[in-house]
């Protein structure tokens, strides 16, 4: 397929763009960050965001959804990556839309998806224990009681953890830490006994949670996928947040990058504008160049997913690492090329460099997934 | 759509029949390159016979028009003839500075008769064209050329001395930049004219490079004769044409570098040549972390280089991005042949027979020119800064 957008695609991606820009701005985010709504995100957004088919961007029109695939989800997730737009749509829309509709059966499917559509339920996925992303090291255990399953043990880096009513959950019902085999997906209510949530502070100020299973009760009908074998499901989901992660990171390099030269391009020393100093100008260009890469590796997950191509992990792979990588040169560079004024808080470069930050770790860094490839490859 | 499929089935049909045996080995190499012209010495009959076949129909030059002996085909069925010449392993029939760098220069800015003579003769593979731009004093300040073409009525007089004249011992004609305004600023006193190898007072001194290989040459003009017809576009607007062309070699240098060595990845290349610890990791950490990187960075530039030609199909004006791709592509292109030396280690240090006198080295050498030919890297940055990014001052 070529790497162009066709016509829906762009007006969706204009939309976006405009709409944003009105109501959810970086200055819709500073002031989300300095009051007390603990939620880190605006309700009645969401909703608007709902009305417009956002939140069922991946659903099917037969729950309520739009339909509109990975690609229309990564257009909207790089405009919120240019505003900085906190929102719960990767958590919701793209990792519990992926997951319901890969794995659900039709009653999960219909009780969730319609609910995810309509902006009325909201996600979470709780993957990570440690500090860094292994899906296959999952300790938390989930032991066969009664007509169900009993869950213990801890979950890290949830993000929209402290507003979500619904978890999906990788446990390990068999074999251990490392194993592929032996992991299976629960759907877990927010409100289940024995489950405790801990919104967590973040460098970006985003919406968090740790969350402790202390011997919570789940039904059969909980599992999400089969037992034992929901590590092939949980890459499917992952893959479609990470082709999302790049495409929101993709769309901040790009702001941060711009916002950055019009700054060097302004500010004057020694009585010219520091932008017409070659110094400047090589760096500003190179990084130019980087930019363009990660925006054609991001556009190029994002319809490999859409195809369900089998190489898919690889493009989203490679994506996820090169933009992550981009955009944390992007910030780095912006914040140095803003000087001092960079440092301050009433500079925006700086929200960028601690978001782009936060997206990059989440489900895997650069080395992480450059260490997957390098194994596909056989080195 | 159908017409392409039918265009595909024919095409594939014709490859079978005309695609001589020895020409179906899918090799890519520069050695393997047929560069025709009068100079040339067939490497076998296959090779002369699938250049002249390929010539006949005008796909040594597909998306050309048919009348300058062109294939007259357009983008898409360009693509399938791409295809199904590399599902039968197809050799490419023609190499040619011609092709790729005068021929859209021509096609833009030429006259009729030039396009007609010029071109006709660069498709069937009669002329081998090199390139006279850079001189001892104008490198990458190129248009401070001094080759001087002074007016004698109805042809020039030209004086001066190229470097880095690719190939221009065996080359037949050459295109040219000369001064025909000394008083002019200089960008405007610039012309682009074409003339034969062969006339008198032309010299030609290959330069022995830091690989050992030669494919560089001074040329030296003294009095030569160039008739006005030979004159592209208008007098003292060659700058214009140079800039064109420039703009189609970046490109094409860049689109070189898109990744793999031979179809292995280096990762390959260096599991097999260094061995892998127990996990199965090449065995050498900080070495293996360096050659992920450039897997990656490869990979993603070949994406970039997909959405650019996706872009241009689409219709999107795309100015200077010739530079990004020149820029990136070699450096990359640098980068990855460091770590083939790094990955070699001493066997591949030794130049004996034991590795083909030397080829790795050898290509190591030749790659420090990528970023210096068709505009150093630090000239791309110059141009992305002001043609892109619209940089105070650049």
């Amino acid at each position: 397929m070529p790497l162009v957008l066709n016509d829906d695609q762009q007006m969706l991606r204009d939309a976006a763009s405009g709409y944003l820009a009105e109501n959810a701005s970086i200055n819709s985010f500073r002031e989300l960050r300095d009051s007390d709504n603990s939620d880190g995100f605006s309700h009645q957004l969401w909703q608007e965001m709902a009305s417009m088919g956002w939140a069922g961007i991946l659903v099917p029109e037969e729950f309520g959804g739009s339909g509109f695939g990975h690609v229309g989800a990564g257009l909207i997730a790089q405009e919120m990556g240019k505003h900085l737009t906190a929102s719960p749509f990767m958590a919701t829309a793209v990792l519990a839309a992926t997951g319901l509709l890969d794995l659900g059966s039709q009653a999960q499917k219909e009780q969730h998806l319609t609910a995810i559509a309509a902006g009325k339920s909201l996600f979470a996925l709780a993957i990570d224990e440690a500090r860094k992303h292994a899906p296959e090291k999952t300790m938390l255990q989930a032991v066969r009681s009664g007509n169900g399953f009993q869950l213990t043990g801890r979950k890290s880096f949830v993000a929209d953890g402290g507003v979500a009513d619904h978890f999906i959950v990788a446990a390990r019902t068999t074999g251990k830490p490392g194993d592929h085999d032996g992991i299976t997906l629960f759907l877990v209510p927010a409100d289940a006994e024995n489950l405790t949530c801990e919104k967590t502070p973040m460098v970006d100020s985003r919406n968090v949670a740790r969350l402790e299973f202390d011997g919570v009760l789940v039904t059969a009908d909980a599992v999400l996928g089969e037992v034992d074998d929901g590590m092939s499901g949980l890459n499917a989901i992952l893959d479609a947040g990470r082709a999302c992660l790049a495409a929101e990171m993709s769309g901040s390099a790009e702001q941060a990058f711009a916002m950055t030269l019009s700054y060097i391009n302004e500010r004057k020393q020694f009585g010219v504008p520091v932008g017409s100093f070659q110094a400047l100008q090589h760096r500003a260009a190179h990084l130019h160049t980087e930019i363009e890469m990660a925006k054609a590796v991001t556009l190029a997950a994002l319809q490999a997913l859409d195809a369900r191509e089998e190489s898919a992990w690889k493009t989203v792979a490679i994506a996820k690492a090169k933009v992550a990588q981009v955009a944390i040169l992007a910030a780095q560079e912006g914040t140095q090329m803003h000087g001092g004024m960079g440092m301050t808080d009433a500079f925006d470069i700086g929200l960028y460099l601690k978001r782009v930050r936060v997206a990059a770790e989440l489900f895997g860094d650069a080395s992480f997934h450059g260490n997957r490839l390098a194994e596909q490859l056989g080195f | 759509m159908s017409d392409l499929k039918t265009f595909r089935t024919e095409t594939r049909d014709w490859l079978e029949e005309n695609c001589p045996a020895d020409m179906r080995d899918g090799e890519k190499s520069e050695a393997a390159s047929c560069w025709g012209g009068r100079k040339w010495q067939f490497s076998t009959e296959g090779q002369r016979l699938w250049l002249e076949r390929m010539g006949k129909k005008g796909w040594t030059v597909p998306t050309w028009p048919k009348e300058y002996g062109g294939g007259g085909l357009s983008k898409e069925q360009a693509v399938v003839l791409q295809q199904e010449m590399d599902a039968v392993g197809a050799r490419k029939p023609h190499e040619n500075f011609g092709i790729t760098m005068l021929g859209p220069a021509l096609l833009k800015f030429g006259s009729e008769e030039q396009k007609r003579e010029h071109l006709t003769r660069v498709s069937r593979g009669e002329i081998r064209w090199c390139q006279g731009y850079s001189e001892p004093g104008a490198g990458s300040d190129l248009a401070s050329l001094q080759t001087k073409a002074e007016d004698a009525g109805d042809h020039y007089i030209v004086n001066g001395q190229k470097i880095w004249t690719s190939y221009a011992d065996q080359a037949d004609w050459i295109f040219c930049l000369v001064r025909t305004d000394s008083e002019a600023p200089k960008h405007r006193g610039i012309s682009f004219i074409l003339f034969d190898m062969e006339s008198e007072g032309v010299t030609t001194r290959p330069i022995k490079l830091i690989s050992g290989s030669s494919p560089f040459c001074e040329t030296f003009f003294d009095n030569v004769k160039v008739p006005k017809e030979n004159l592209v576009h208008v007098e003292n607007s060659g700058w214009d044409v140079a800039k064109y062309l420039l703009t189609h070699e970046r490109e094409m240098i860049g689109s070189l570098f898109g990744g793999m060595t031979g179809g292995r990845s280096l990762g390959e290349i260096a599991a097999s040549e260094i061995g892998i610890d127990d996990k199965g990791w090449v065995d050498d950490p900080l070495l293996r972390a360096k050659l992920v990187q450039a897997e990656i960075d490869s990979m993603a530039f070949s994406t970039l280089l997909q959405s650019v030609s996706d872009r241009a199909s689409a219709g999107e004006s795309l100015g200077a991005v010739s530079s990004v791709l020149k820029y990136y592509g070699t450096e990359l292109n640098k980068r990855r042949h460091e770590l083939l030396m790094e990955v070699g280690g001493s066997d591949e240090l030794e130049m004996s027979e034991r590795n083909q006198d030397g080829q790795r080295a050898r290509n190591w050498l030749r790659t420090k020119g990528n970023s210096i030919e068709g505009g150093t890297s630090e000239v791309q940055l110059q141009i992305i800064a002001k043609h892109i990014l619209q940089m105070p001052g650049a």
